[in-house]
């Protein structure tokens, strides 16, 4: 009878084991499938731009430099991605242009080709494997030797634009310019743009070299155009990083000093008043309740974008997560140390001061720390909608969508200072806690 | 200070200046700190567009105008509601989804950057490493290149959280592994269990109310995340929110709407997981 009865709960035991064992994924693996056709996963692949994610891979570590010949004018400019910033001054070409006599172009690309671009507002490119392309502006119309029909993929022609493009080079023809693409390798003028006397030079010819420029000194020369950087812009990236620092710093400091003292009141230990306690509470449910996002939205609108307005969001936001886990902590702080002070003939406020506070610092601390570090994240988000920090300077190469090299500097750049503020944090917690 | 070779026997004399040390010490670091505080809060002020103290009377300006609009319209809220409530699912099915997949990968990192589980006990630092970087990208780089390549929508937000929740649950569940107990995975490799098996049936077991005590709370923090991101484009409530937002004045009542919907949600998803932990607890504390 026992046996039977054993038998029976033992089986029980094990059903539920068996239906929790197949029901569990069972219930996840449906809810995917919804969630395969509620995302819409097989529609993802057409709207997908590969070709997207192709310029971008490329531009993270490459750049590309703009031969440009206008049409109407028929002036020649050589630009690294294009932009003024980056314009070779006139009459200097980098060698592997090299304007002919009779006013053409001849452009070196890579593995020995070359596309020459000719007086006539046209180009002629021998391409390996293809053959000769040859186009030209003829009136309004593009007039090419290629076929009608059966272009490869690489090649589209139309009327009014003609585009070839090839693993290191790009030529387009349009009415207003004929436009060459070539693609290097690396960050260009990362350090020095070409207007720098420095541009060019080493590290250690600018340490150790003879004075490059005149009327200054090398290295403080060189430091000032390397701050200066137009098309990096070295300092204002600086200063995006140091705002957005400061956004976690404030609003997570800011959040503790307010929390504190709200904390005294909503823990059942330390506030009478029932009442009082509910309602400090129902305060923090509700910061922490209207979202962060909400809080920047409105916040925004009253102090216009900046770093104040990402502090302050920030400490909204977390003064009713601090006040939660602050009040949790004063909770379960021991009476008997109070009592010990108490019975000094301690004050309330040096009761407090003397047997409360060093219960929790610790606790408080390392909290705040965790805070700091999880928020220079938030921070770069609340930046990115606000207006303020690294987040916008984040958000507009990304709008642009030309300067990936840059939006790569900039994630790098996030990346290090996410990692080291987890480092500081975690340092000053072991520091704090531990040393004391 | 007036501690010398002849006074030895000054215990109250060596106590004071030990207390005074610090307290200047104590003192020194607060002082800092305030010095701190004031002067980033005095030139995050500078560097804002709209300086503190002009913008603290406005501060209510905005929330009186969604007022405003909204209360003449009040029958037209819960229509609102309604309208604006499959685009909450989708930003509370981007939270759930990332938080899945971000848990399963979590997982599979945190066991394999454990010290006695690994897989490869050489390749940990590369896992922490890895872990650390996941952890380290803010959701909306992610997002943000994402929907460069596949578009608008709700997968980029899933991928971006999925990849970040790796990373942060993966470290807690790495801690979380530190504390299993090593004899069921010792008495399963003597029966000459694979890896997989070890994990599977000797350290999963003693380690998932804690996983998905953490996940719980995860979730809480990806619904925060994911609305956030609908606001950058990809899908959701935040992508209503900025559409709503757009509208303009004297037609925030639909914005007041998705306010309303965004505060309920994340309250009753914060009660809810606040509520299943404890009850969790409870009934651990009850079963020993």
């Amino acid at each position: 009878m026992a046996d039977a009865a054993l038998y029976a709960s033992a089986d029980r035991v094990f059903r539920r084991k068996k239906i929790l064992a197949f029901g569990l994924p069972a219930v996840i693996l449906a809810y995917l499938a919804y969630i395969f056709f509620a995302f819409d996963l097989p529609g993802l692949a057409e709207r997908a731009r590969w070709d997207n994610a192709r310029t971008l891979l490329a531009d993270t570590w490459s750049y590309k430099t703009h031969v440009t010949r206008d049409n109407r004018g028929g002036g020649i400019t050589v630009a690294i991605e294009g932009e003024r910033k980056g314009e070779y001054p006139e009459g200097i070409t980098p060698d592997w242009v090299a304007p002919q006599d009779d006013g053409a172009v001849r452009v070196a690309l890579k593995g020995g080709q070359e596309v020459m671009l000719l007086p006539g507002n046209g180009f002629r490119w021998e391409v390996p494997g293809y053959g000769l392309i040859e186009a030209r502006l003829e009136g309004r119309d593009i007039v090419s030797n290629l076929p009608e029909d059966g272009l490869p993929e690489w090649i589209s022609a139309s009327s009014s634009r003609l585009q070839v493009t090839t693993d290191g080079a790009r030529v387009s023809l349009t009415r207003s310019k004929t436009e060459l693409f070539r693609y290097f390798p690396g960050w260009e003028l990362f350090f020095f743009t070409l207007d720098s006397p420095y541009h060019g030079h080493g590290l250690g010819e600018i340490l150790l070299g003879a004075q490059i420029d005149p009327a200054r000194g090398n290295l403080a020369g060189a430091w000032r155009d390397f701050w200066g950087n137009a098309m990096w812009r070295h300092s204002d990236v600086a200063w995006a990083l140091f705002e957005t620092l400061l956004m976690a710093f404030l609003g997570t400091m800011g959040a503790a000093l307010v929390a504190l003292p709200l904390a005294f009141l909503s823990a059942r230990n330390f506030a009478p008043l029932m009442a009082l306690r509910f309602g400090v509470r129902r305060v923090f449910d509700f910061l922490r309740g209207v979202d962060g996002l909400i809080w920047t939205i409105v916040l925004s609108r009253a102090f216009g974008p900046g770093p104040m307005t990402g502090a302050l969001a920030i400490l909204l936001t977390d003064t009713g997560s601090f006040g939660k886990l602050f009040s949790e902590a004063l909770e379960n702080v021991d009476g008997k140390q109070i009592e010990g002070v108490a019975s000094t003939g301690a004050k309330p406020l040096q009761r407090y001061r003397f047997g409360v506070i060093p219960q929790v610092v610790p606790v408080l601390v390392s909290q705040v720390l965790y805070f700091l570090e999880s928020n220079t994240r938030s921070a770069t988000i609340i930046g990115a909608i606000t207006g303020g920090g690294i987040g916008l300077l984040l958000t507009q190469a990304m709008i642009t969508q030309k300067d990936w090299e840059e939006v790569t500097y900039y994630i790098i750049l996030v990346i290090l200072m996410v990692m080291a503020m987890d480092s500081a944090s975690g340092w000053l917690r072991r520091k704090l806690i531990k040393g004391n | 200070m007036t501690q010398t070779p002849d006074a030895p026997h000054d215990p109250r004399g060596h106590y004071m200046a030990l207390m005074a040390q610090r307290r200047l010490y104590g003192g020194l670091t607060l002082a800092l700190f305030a010095l701190l505080m004031i002067s980033g809060f005095m030139l995050a002020d500078e560097r804002n567009a709209g300086g503190f103290w002009s913008g603290l009377p406005q501060i209510f300006d905005f929330p009186a105008d969604v007022i405003a609009d909204t209360l003449p319209k009040l029958d037209r809220l819960p229509g609102h509601l309604v309208r604006y409530f499959p685009a909450l699912v989708e930003t509370i099915n981007i939270a759930a989804v990332s938080t899945l997949l971000g848990a399963a990968g979590a997982i599979v990192l945190s066991l394999l950057s454990t010290r006695g589980l690994a897989r490869w006990p050489r390749l940990i630092p590369v896992f922490r490493r890895f872990m650390d970087i996941l952890r380290a990208v803010p959701e909306i780089v992610v997002a943000l290149v994402l929907i460069f390549v596949l578009g608008g929508g709700p997968v980029p937000a899933m991928l971006a959280i999925a990849l970040h929740t790796a990373g942060a649950l993966g470290k807690l569940f790495s801690e979380v592994n530190e504390n299993a107990d090593l004899k069921p995975v010792e008495g399963l490799s003597s029966v000459g269990a694979t890896w997989l098996q070890r994990m599977w049936l000797g350290v999963v077991p003693q380690v998932s109310p804690n996983y998905f005590s953490y996940a719980l709370l995860r979730f809480e923090i990806n619904i925060r995340a994911s609305a956030i991101l609908g606001f950058v484009g990809a899908g959701g409530i935040g992508y209503e929110l900025r559409n709503a937002m757009a509208w303009g004045k004297g037609r925030f009542d639909e914005a007041a709407a998705i306010f309303l919907l965004l505060f309920l949600t994340i309250v009753v998803f914060d009660q809810l997981s606040s509520h299943v932990r404890n009850a969790m607890i409870s009934s651990k504390k009850g079963g020993h």
